[in-house]
Parts: structure tokens; sequence; C-alpha cells
């Protein structure tokens, strides 16, 4: 395969095209906003936190297909963990996007379908749109409220 | 489209234009990146350097560095002579009436930080209207906002049309009593399109209002003649004129640099300093505190030689033809959308998908070996202008050919395969 297929896998060109959980959660209790101000990347995370477990996660914005898609996978891995469960996620996936790790070993394998996001670590240009969402969410769980930045 | 305007040849005679000879002449366009043969359509970013500019650089540094205008030694001697050298050749190349005229900047950015701060803050008060267009680079936005943030004046913006013209009308409509300055770019980043500075300086100047000029985009495709324009300002870039980065020039008209306060203060800039006064340097060492990028200097003078031992005529034909071609071929591609169709443009061509973000298709071209520049150009009120969140651009120099635009189109079809 080559590196652009490694990278633009069928999963994610297809959350590119239809993004899952792509609408705002009108109640949301936590809500963050990311920005990559290289290339003008946006997005918003929508949670619904009530007694440290995700129930709802949302997202909207405009991006590339890394981006887009990074974040769409993210609202369904998170959907019902809570939220120690979701600040680990997002070590491990920070691991993962900036470490260029052997994605077989041991604590990625617990990131499940979100390694396909691993082909992202040979476009070092590409790691900071596939990182964006986790930044902002983990911003969001954290109730900071400011702009995330991936900067 | 338009032909490009003409850059005036000196007498001598001119070899004819030959676009592999000049290939040759810029050893990168011989490398290969990620396999393939390197097509580089990114010279609105920055352009590639010729071997004379290059050795130009390494001359100086192997055979002449010394710090300049201090040194009673020869070195120092050699160096300010090839420094001013090259100042000589910068008031030639944008026909500026006195080298005093020509301050060596770090480049298009500082110019405009330069006029801002020092023109700005001593001319311009509260209520005071500055006048850009909605193309500027953020170079000629943020300048003048943080002006007016320290002054209290107020920045209007030009609004361009659909296609991405520069508008006469709108421009007359902006003007009034408050109206201090009028700070526009001479070809636009992201877009392409140039504006027809001569008539907007005429404009201007009928209520004596003073104009800048950001010319980083014009000096690698148009003939400048500052003279002939008759504008105030120009800055330009080094770097994307086939110079080195870190060096650039701001033109000024002495009478108004002459009543300028100095914007740095240091060494060169002073011709007599105790610890109760200081008297400045006189033009255009008033500009110019600290050791100057010497090598930048010299390097930029020898990428005006270069450009100047070329018939300009052919090379417009050139670009023209270039452009054209590109538009064309870009056209035909569907789904393809250009964003920037002005009917004068110079070197840009600006394309977005519905369906595919500029940045995929960057990285998918980068993989072909094609470079191009994807994002918001530094240029986030155009991309709000045209709803668009970034495009793709290919921008052109002299070196490139329809191979290499052929090579674009073989790329944008291996996005689209991918995207489907």
């Amino acid at each position: 395969m080559s590196e652009i297929d490694d990278l633009y896998q069928e999963v994610i060109l297809d959350h590119n095209r239809s993004p899952r959980n792509f609408r705002e959660i009108e109640n949301a209790n936590r809500k963050s906003e990311g920005y990559n101000p290289l290339c003008g990347d946006h997005v918003t995370i929508y949670v619904d936190l009530a007694g440290g477990i995700i129930r709802d996660i949302s997202f909207k914005g405009s991006g590339c297909a890394i981006s887009k898609a990074s974040a769409s996978m993210m609202t369904t891995e998170l959907k019902g963990k809570s939220q120690l469960e979701a600040e680990s996620v997002f070590e491990n996936m920070h691991r993962m996007l900036t470490g260029g790790a052997d994605v077989e070993g041991g604590d990625f394998a617990s990131l499940g379908k979100l390694r396909i996001l691993s082909g992202v670590c040979k476009f070092p240009a590409r790691v900071k749109c596939a990182s964006l969402a986790w930044h902002t969410v983990n911003a969001a769980l954290k109730g900071v409220d400011e702009v995330a930045s991936t900067q | 489209m338009k032909a490009f305007q003409k850059r005036q040849s000196p007498g001598t005679r001119k070899a004819s234009f030959d676009v592999e000879t000049i290939r040759r002449d810029f050893p990168i366009l011989q490398e290969r990146v990620r396999g393939k043969r390197l097509v580089y359509l990114d010279n609105g970013a920055t352009s590639q350097k010729p071997q004379a500019v290059i050795d130009a650089i390494s001359r100086y540094y192997q055979s002449e560095n010394s710090n300049i205008h201090r040194g009673v030694h020869y070195l120092s001697e050699v160096a300010t002579a090839s420094y001013e050298a090259a100042r000589e050749k910068i008031r030639g190349f944008l026909n500026a009436k006195s080298q005093q005229e020509i301050i060596f900047v770090r480049g298009t950015t500082e110019a405009i930080n330069l006029v801002a701060q020092s023109y700005g803050r001593t001319f311009l008060k509260e209520g005071d209207e500055i006048v850009i267009s909605a193309m500027e680079h953020h170079s000629n936005i943020v300048p003048w906002q943080m002006l007016c943030g320290q002054i209290g004046a107020r920045l209007r913006v030009i609004p361009i049309n659909h296609d991405g013209d520069f508008v006469l009308e709108e421009f007359k409509q902006l003007l009034n009593d408050k109206t201090k300055l009028v700070a526009v770019t001479h070809v636009s980043n992201a877009l392409g399109s140039i504006v027809p500075v001569k008539q907007v300086v005429q404009l201007a100047h009928e209520r004596g209002i003073p104009v800048l000029l950001d010319g980083a985009q014009a000096v690698p495709h148009l003939k400048v003649d500052v003279q002939d324009i008759g504008c105030d300002f120009y800055a330009f870039s080094g770097h994307k004129v086939f110079g080195p980065t870190g060096v650039g020039v701001l033109y000024g008209k002495s009478q108004l640099l002459d009543v300028m306060p100095p914007y740095q203060g240091g060494g060169d800039m002073i011709s007599l300093v105790t610890f109760e006064k200081t008297h400045y340097n006189v033009l255009p060492y008033k500009f110019e505190a600290g050791t100057p990028h010497i090598a930048g200097g010299i390097g930029l003078g020898a990428a005006i030689d270069y450009l100047n031992a070329l018939d300009w005529d052919q090379v417009t034909a050139h670009e023209t033809d270039l452009l054209a071609y590109a538009t064309d071929a870009l056209s035909a591609v569907e789904t393809l959308r250009i964003i920037g169709m002005a009917k004068e443009k110079a070197g840009v061509l600006s394309f977005v998908f519905d369906h595919v973000h500029a940045h995929d298709v960057g990285t998918i071209l980068d993989q072909e070996g094609v470079a191009i520049r994807a994002g918001h150009h530094c240029a986030m009120p155009v991309m709000q202008r045209f709803g668009v969140p970034a495009t793709a651009r290919a921008s052109f120099a002299l070196y490139n050919t329809k191979g290499e635009i052929d090579a674009l189109v073989r790329g944008i079809h291996r996005v689209l395969k991918v995207f489907g």
C-alpha cells in the first residue's frame, strides 16, 4: 500500500464523506473550540457530561479529510466512556500521532479502530490535522474555556 | 486575461528566452523529491535561486565578509562597496530617483511596519482613516490595525468583486477628507489579481493622500517603475524575486523619508551620539539600525543582475502563456473551481473542490513531487470573501513549463481518484 493509500484509507474517507455526530448538542454542558492557525481548520466539540460519563458528544466545523475523520471517529469512540477513560484515550492518541510508535504494540492496542489514523505519522505536516479534535475535547473535558490550538 | 506589463530591458542585446536554459541556472530544479522530479509551483511563497545568487552569497562569505560602513580595512571597504552596489542595482530595478530612497529591510512585512510606525504614528491622528483592499496579505492588514489601536485611527476596506478584481469605483467612494493613507497590494498573493496601481495613486494624490504599495507578488512578474506609478512607498521581499530570504526593500520618496523619524535606534543610523542627544544619520541609513543582512543585500543585487540579463518581453510572453495554459487545463477538470478570475492576473492560480479540502489536495500532489501551497495564504479575509476555508494555490515563475502544468493536472486526477 502506498503512503497515500495508507493515509486515506476507506474508513477515513467514509468518515470524511459522512461524518458521525456532526451536529450541535443544544444542552451541552461542555463545549470547546479548536483552531489550527496554520491551515484554518476549525472545530467545535460539544459534550454532554453527566456523573463523569460522556452521555453524548458531537462536533461541528470545517477542515480537511484527516481532521474531519479524526473528529468523527473520536465522537464514536468516546461516547459512553467515563471522563477518566476519555483522558487516557487522549493521552494514547497523542502519543501515537506524535510519536510514530509501533501501533501494534501494547498501549496502542487499546485504541482499536483509532489506530487507522496512525498513517498520519508519515506526514509530519498533517499530524496537527489529526490531533486538533483531540486537543479540543481534552480542553472541553477539563472545562478550559478558551480556544484550543494545535500551536 | 491581459498580457503582463513589460519589464524594460537595458540597451544590451539579450539572449533569446529558452526555458530549459533558464532551468539549468536553478540547481534545485534538478532535484528529485519523494522519488519524483520536483515540480515547484509554490513561487508565491518563495522563489528558487539561480546559481549566480548562490555564488554571490558564497563569494561574500568566502572572500569579502566584513562589517560595512565601519572598518578602515580592506575587507570592510570591499564589503561596503558590494553592499552599496546592490542598493544601486535595486534603485535601477525600481527606477527610483536616488539611492537615498532605497532602504534595506528584512522583507515586505518589516517595510510596511516601518511605514506604519514611523510615518503613521507621526502624521496620522485619532479619527483619521487608512484605506486597504479586501485582498491584502495579513502583512498589509495587521500593521495598520496595530497603528489604529495606538492612535485611534480607523481602517477602511475596499471591497473586491466576485472575480477578484480591484474595483476603482468602490475605492473612490471610500476616499474622503479623513483618509490619510492608502495601502494596497500590487498583485494579490491569494488570487493573482493585478491592481491598477497607477490609477489608485492618481485618485489618492488628487486628494493629497500618500500611497503605499505591497509589491511582494508583483516584482517577480511585472516591470515596476515607482516614478511612473507615482507611489509614495513601495515594499518588496528579496526571496520572492529569486534572491535570499531575510532581505527586502522599502522604497520611499525622499521628501517623506526625510521628515519621518527613525524606526529603530542603534548603530549605523546615527551621526553623533552623546548621553544628552543623538543626531541621526542621513538617508537611507537613518532607517538602517544595526548590522544589516549584508550577504542578503549582495545576493539580491545578484538576482537583479540575473533578471536584467533576460529579455523581459520574452519572459512576459512565456509567463502569460503559462498562466493561460494552466487556467485552461484546470478549468477542464470537473468539480474544480478556480478562485480569482480577475481580468488582469499574474502568476497565481487558486482553486478549490467542494468535496476535497485544499490540505488533502496538497498532500497528495506532494507525493507526486508537485509542490503547491494549501491554506489561507495569510489572507484570511480573502477566504472569507469567497466563502472557502482554504484554497490550493499553484503559483508560477519564469522557469516553470507546460510539462509541469501537465504534472499538476495528473496529480489533481490522482486526488480525484482517492476522493472519488
